[in-house]
């Protein structure tokens, strides 16, 4: 019986295989250009649109995790509103623009919708015990990009030292010397730092010593 | 019966009448210490910014430190209190920031403890960023620096 069924599919699998390998009897050989051409731009488009559509801050907001914890907090940050109304939303910092990089964050994000499944942070106390975790996460991944997200809009080489407090240009001068990236000072610039974030902190410049930017 | 009613839905609707007319001139008298007018809605307030980077003098001894720079984005809460990031040591050496005075380690029954006591932990309460506002009204105050006699 088992035997059967096998030769069976088997025998439908090569059947497909040897009609997709023959060439074609029945269609003309400009209708099956003209229908791959718009099967093509329909399916790339598609994919692009889907991209697009889970690149923006209505699709992350869509789940009450983002919007009710990370969200919130980032409403009225320098990255919220500004003098110049310029804002960066969710996926400006945490989805790379390269293409290569961009589709490995994709991936990773089917992990997130895993744990939207199982609820892992669906309340206000697992998120906040969540968070050092979350929050290391991103800090280990803007280390090892040198800050990537960041330096889409915010060029080192572009800074103008002159219209910056003398606190901050003292400190720019300094970290570009020291080769420091962004995230080693400004930690929690859209969003709440988690408890224990200076320990974690620590930890995570010991492990990551030397990983970044020679 | 009915000029009766009549009347008095005149009286009343007179009284209303000259009661309204009555309130309305009285606001008009009315003078307010604000700039508004009393019926009117405050102004909204002037916008400042902070002194950043200035040297701000204590003007008595005690006085606690003010903050020289902005700290609006600094979170303080039950979490972190991110003005101990730079100015607790030993982060205050490796940033070069002004360190804690000793006297916030020191807890309620005067013993010295390792990390900065419960009772000084909301920094913004006693330390302050200045704005560039001038005083609204007039104000003979001189700090203790200026006062010859002291000394």
């Amino acid at each position: 019986m088992s035997n059967d069924n096998s030769a069976g599919e088997k025998g439908l699998l090569s059947g497909w295989w040897g009609a997709l390998c023959k060439p074609s009897s029945r269609w003309s050989l400009g209708g099956l250009l003209a229908s791959g051409i718009v099967l093509g731009v329909v399916l790339w488009g598609g994919f692009n649109w889907a991209l697009e559509a889970t690149n923006t801050e209505t699709f992350c907001l869509s789940c009450h995790e983002m919007e009710q914890n990370v969200y919130r907090e980032f409403r009225g940050t320098i990255h919220d509103s500004n003098r110049s109304g310029v804002r960066a939303t969710c996926p400006d910092c945490h989805v790379p623009r390269p293409w290569v990089y961009k589709m490995i964050r994709k991936i990773q994000a089917s992990n997130e919708i895993w744990h939207k499944i199982l609820g892992s942070i669906d309340t206000r106390e697992k998120f906040e015990a969540k968070r050092i975790e979350l929050a290391t996460h991103v800090w280990t991944a803007m280390k090892a990009t040198d800050s990537r997200e960041c330096r889409n809009c915010h060029d080192f080489g572009a800074f103008d030292l002159t219209r910056q407090t003398s606190r901050a240009r003292n400190r720019h001068a300094e970290a570009e010397q020291q080769g420091k990236t962004c995230i080693d000072c400004h930690k929690g610039v859209a969003h709440q730092l988690p408890a224990g974030a200076f320990k974690a902190e620590r930890e995570l410049n010991k492990s990551m010593e030397g990983e970044t930017k020679p | 019966m009915k000029t009766k009613i009549k009347a008095i839905a005149l009286a009343l609707a007179l009284a209303l009448g000259f009661g309204v007319l009555g309130a309305a001139a009285g606001a008009a008298d009315v003078k307010s210490l604000r700039p508004t007018e009393a019926n009117q809605p405050d102004a909204p307030p002037a916008i400042f910014k902070v002194v950043e980077g200035a040297k701000h003098d204590r003007a008595y001894r005690q006085q606690p430190p003010m903050v020289p720079h902005s700290i609006d984005k600094y979170e303080t809460d039950i979490k972190v209190n991110q003005c101990l990031r730079c100015h607790e040591w030993p982060f205050s050496d490796q940033e070069k920031a002004p360190k804690i005075s000793d006297m916030h380690y020191i807890d309620r029954n005067g013993i010295r403890q390792d990390t900065v006591n419960g009772n000084r932990y909301f920094c913004k309460q006693c330390h302050v960023p200045q704005v560039d506002a001038k005083p609204l009204v007039d104000n003979k105050f001189q700090p203790a620096t200026l006062n010859t006699n002291l000394r």
